[in-house]
Parts: structure tokens; C-alpha cells; sequence
């Protein structure tokens, strides 16, 4: 069974309809991609399950619907999701953020594990733990974004632009992170991308959104393959 | 000299009680972007709901806890049901909404219990061990008390998942709920800590200017004053805003300008303080990118 199955899946901002009925699957322990260019629907679609949008169809989680749940219902059924721009709690410190990823778990001494896990992943972090999250770089905040998703302990993490403004070397490094994370803690991922060679790199499965409507769906090999997709995203 | 130290240390006492007033006003301030002009009228009326828990025989200390958790309650659900709905409606209709409140409360606090100044007691003994007449012992009561509760309030922000959630609710909502927190519960949860404050500066202020309806405009006023001077981003700010209010207000009132114009002294700060320099003395200034 899927982890993650979206049907029909329609939303909207007031009367404008970002997403025309899609439907894609995510298979447990997977990384699935989602393409497209600006304005197809790809963040839209991330928001959507995390229910930030108003939708008409269904969402179903871990065999359960989510569609009519309200977004902290949802990560607490454990989907963590790295927002587009990163969504740094700017005023707390470094490893307040993290803490705060995990506000919504009771373990407390496993949480002082995974605190140490992250800084393991990350260990410019821990440099910075008692500074300013505001203060951090963009690297460093999108490196923070991704370590406070994990420190829910996910089932799937949605994630939204990684790369986006990165430095090649550091987005490089990131996704190796991103690599050993799925690979390691077995955590499903929903990757949306602009830079398509990144996504289908890391990713099992693809699918390929065009203005609110799936037109292309298959693995990673298949969709790299594709005339259009190489055409249009791959840019050779 | 002795005037100028025991206008200092009373001053210091009313201080604290402005600053309670402040820091409820920024707590709600920095949940929902808006000043709360009731609150003022909610202390009060949670005041007198001790005064009737008294007058029907219960000892101070239970009418305090008991005044505290419907307070508590009470502002969680003025939350709930009047606050929730506006979330997102602009500015004015949030000021008309205070409005409302602060009439409601104002009416029905002299329907139910007259508009009669009523005597509130003080909880702290009528001599103090040891001599002095610097201060008196209601004023360092209320002093103690309010510190206590400040710590507490610090404490709680400062060192609690709860306090940590309700601080990155305030902050930055859409984060907050993707982390799990209920961005709703933290706010009904902010109102009823700021009208737990509320209710215990009217308590500790209500021996002194005795009980009536109208007893928290002046408070609230002062109160305001030093949530501008301190700075309405900064929680500690106000605190320090407010015990500087009470000093001020009372040395002006000896030295200048005697007490006729209490009020407006009030009223000019706020007014220099938001010309000269708007984020207050500890405020954060906010610069915007255009």
C-alpha cells in the first residue's frame, strides 16, 4: 500500500484553481519527485496535504484521510514539511527551532538523542546552536529547516525548493544529507525542485506537473529519459 | 530626601502594577498585532469576582486562586468566542470589538455589584517587622507579589515547551502549525495568561483605589504608558516601562505638576514616546525593504 495517495485532488486561493484534480501515490520509504515549471502547482500541491490550501478531493495517509484535518493534525500523524523559505522561527536560537520541530512528540530523552543526531547531519549547526536563527545564513537556515522536519521523527517529509538560492557546493552537500536520510532513517520524501537533474538524481519516482495537471508520470530513469522533460528541464 | 526615596518606593509599588498591566497588554500585543484597550476592564471585573468570593466568606488566598483560574478561563474564552472569529478582519473592527468589551464589562460589573466604591482588603499584615517609613507594607507586598509573578511568567516563556510553542506561534504562525503547534489553543492560551496578569495587578491595585468600575482607567492608562515606553515588542521592556511609569508618575506629582494632571502626564509620554521614538526603550526597531 502507498504511504501517501492523493485522488482528484483540486485547489484553490479564493477563485483562482491552482490544481485541476491531480492524483500521484508515494511509496513508502521512497523519494518522489515532483517537476515542473513556475506556477505549475508543485508548492501548491505540498501545501495542499498539509492542509495550508482549501481542497476538494482526497488525501489519504498512512491508509488514514487527512484531507479535512488542520495542518498540526497533520504533522502529528508525522508528515514534516521544509517549507518554501525555510520558515525559520528567526527569533529563537538554533536549537530552539529544532526543539521546536519536536514539540509535537513526548519522548524527551529520545529527543536529546536526535538533537545530537542533527548536529551529526549538520555540524554547523551545533556551531551555531545558541545563535540567532535569523542571524544564520541561507545555507545554514535551509540546513535548520531540514533538521527541525526531522527532528518530528517523519514518516515523509515534504520538501519544498531545498536547493533554492544555495550555493552549488552546499546544495551538493545537502542533498548527500537528504541521500543518507532517506537511506539511514527510512524516511519517505516528497521532493518538489526547480533544478530537475538535482530532483531526479535523488529520486525513485517522478511525476511532471504542467499548469495544475499531471501529464507525465514513471521513475526517475524513465522520466530523465524523456525527450520533453530532457528538452524542457534537463536542458540538453 | 525622605519624600524623594518614599516617593520612589511607592512609586516602585503602583510601578509594579502598571508593569503587570503592560505586560499583558504586549502579551496579546505580540499574539494578535492589536492593543487591548479592555484589559483594563477585565482586571477589574475579575476583581470583583474575588471581592464576591470574599464577601461570601472565603478566605484571601482562595479567592485569589479561585479569581486567577476563572480569569484564566475567562480570557481563554473571550478568545475563543469573540476573538477567533476576527482573526483575520482589519484593524478597526478588532478596535470596536475592544470598545464593546470594555463597555460590557464596565456595565455589567456596576449591574451586578453597583457602581458604589466598595473597600477590597489587602492581604499583607497592617505593620510591618521592622521599622521603616520609606514604605508601606501593602506597597512592598505588592511588590513581592508582582516580582514573584514575573519570575514565574519568565520562567515559563523562557524554559517550557509550552512557552517555547507560544512564543513561535506568536512569531511565526504558519511554522508554528507545521510543527504540530495549534497555533489556536497558544493564542486562547496567551489571552487567558494575560487576563490572569490582569487580574492579579487589579487585586493588588483595588486596596488602593478602592473598588468600582471605573477603578483601572488611570491604571490602565499607566499601564499603556509604560507598554509604549519599554517598548510593545519587548515583554521585558514593558515590565521595566511600567515600574518606570510609576516612579515617574509619582516624583512628577511631588516635584512638577502636582495630581491634578496625573492623567495627562500619562497621556504625554505615550505621545513623546510614539513621536520621538516609536519602538520604545527596548523595542525592536522594524525595517522594512521597499
Amino acid at each position: 500500500m502507498a504511504l501517501l495517495e492523493v485522488n482528484n485532488l483540486v485547489a484553490s486561493y479564493g477563485p483562482i484553481r491552482a490544481l485541476h484534480g491531480i492524483s500521484f501515490s508515494l511509496e513508502e520509504g521512497s523519494v518522489t519527485t515532483i517537476l515542473g515549471a513556475n506556477g505549475a502547482g508543485k508548492t501548491t500541491t505540498l501545501r495542499s496535504i498539509c492542509g495550508m490550501v482549501s481542497t476538494e478531493g482526497a488525501i489519504s495517509f498512512a491508509g488514514q484521510d487527512i484531507s479535512r484535518m488542520p495542518t498540526e493534525q497533520i504533522v502529528r500523524q508525522g508528515v514534516a514539511h521544509v517549507p518554501e523559505g525555510r520558515g525559520t522561527f528567526t527569533r529563537v536560537t538554533t536549537e530552539e527551532n529544532l526543539r521546536l520541530g519536536s514539540y509535537a512528540r513526548k519522548d524527551r530523552k529520545a529527543i536529546e538523542d536526535d538533537i545530537e543526531q542533527v548536529y551529526s547531519y549538520f555540524p554547523r549547526l551545533k556551531e551555531r546552536r545558541d545563535q540567532q536563527a535569523g542571524t544564520l545564513s541561507g545555507g545554514e537556515q535551509q540546513m535548520l529547516a531540514v533538521g527541525r522536519a526531522l527532528m518530528l521523527r517523519p514518516k515523509l517529509m515534504l520538501l519544498d525548493e531545498p536547493s533554492f538560492g544555495l550555493a552549488p557546493l552546499i546544495v551538493e552537500e545537502l542533498f548527500g544529507i537528504l541521500r543518507r536520510i532517506n537511506e539511514q532513517q527510512k524516511v519517505s520524501m516528497l521532493l518538489v525542485e526547480q533544478n530537475a537533474t538535482l530532483a531526479l538524481d535523488l529520486a525513485n519516482h517522478a511525476y511532471l506537473l504542467e499548469t495544475g495537471r499531471v501529464v507525465l508520470s514513471g521513475t526517475s530513469k524513465e522520466i530523465a529519459a524523456d525527450e520533453t522533460v530532457r528538452k524542457s528541464y534537463l536542458g540538453y | 530626601m525622605d519624600l524623594f526615596l518614599q516617593q520612589t518606593l511607592d512609586g516602585l509599588a503602583t510601578g509594579a502594577i502598571y508593569a503587570s498591566l503592560a505586560l499583558a497588554v504586549v502579551m496579546i500585543y505580540q499574539a494578535i498585532d492589536h492593543f487591548n484597550f479592555a484589559q483594563g476592564e477585565m482586571a477589574m471585573f475579575s476583581t470583583f469576582i474575588a471581592w464576591q468570593l470574599i464577601a461570601w466568606g472565603a478566605p484571601y488566598w482562595l479567592a485569589f486562586v479561585v479569581c486567577l483560574v476563572i480569569s484564566f478561563v475567562g480570557g481563554m474564552l473571550i478568545e475563543r468566542i469573540v476573538f477567533a472569529p476576527i482573526h483575520n478582519a482589519p484593524v478597526l473592527s478588532h478596535i470596536v470589538v475592544f470598545i464593546a468589551l470594555t463597555l460590557i464589562f464596565n456595565a455589567f460589573a456596576g449591574f451586578i455589584w453597583e457602581f458604589t466604591i466598595k473597600q477590597f482588603p489587602s492581604p499583607f499584615p497592617s505593620e510591618l517587622p521592622f521599622e521603616t517609613t520609606l514604605i508601606g507594607p501593602h506597597e512592598l507586598g505588592v511588590v513581592g507579589i508582582t516580582l514573584v509573578m514575573l519570575v514565574l511568567i519568565y520562567v515559563f516563556f523562557r524554559f517550557t515547551p509550552v512557552g517555547l510553542a507560544m512564543r513561535a506561534a506568536a512569531a511565526n504562525p504558519v511554522s508554528a502549525a507545521l510543527v504540530g503547534i495549534s497555533v489556536k489553543k497558544m493564542l486562547a492560551l496567551g489571552w487567558g495568561l494575560a487576563a490572569t496578569v490582569g487580574a492579579v495587578a487589579g487585586m493588588m491595585i483595588a486596596p488602593k483605589v478602592y473598588l468600582e468600575p471605573n477603578m483601572m482607567l488611570g491604571v490602565l492608562l499607566y499601564g499603556f504608558a509604560g507598554a509604549v515606553v519599554g517598548g510593545l515588542t519587548s515583554p521585558g521592556g514593558a515590565v521595566i516601562g511600567g515600574f518606570l511609569m510609576g516612579v515617574l508618575e509619582n516624583l512628577a506629582g511631588t516635584y512638577v505638576i502636582g495630581s491634578d494632571l496625573k492623567l495627562t502626564f500619562a497621556l504625554v509620554v505615550i505621545v513623546a514616546v510614539l513621536l520621538f521614538k516609536p519602538a520604545g526603550l527596548f523595542g525592536r526597531v522594524v525595517v522594512q525593504r521597499v
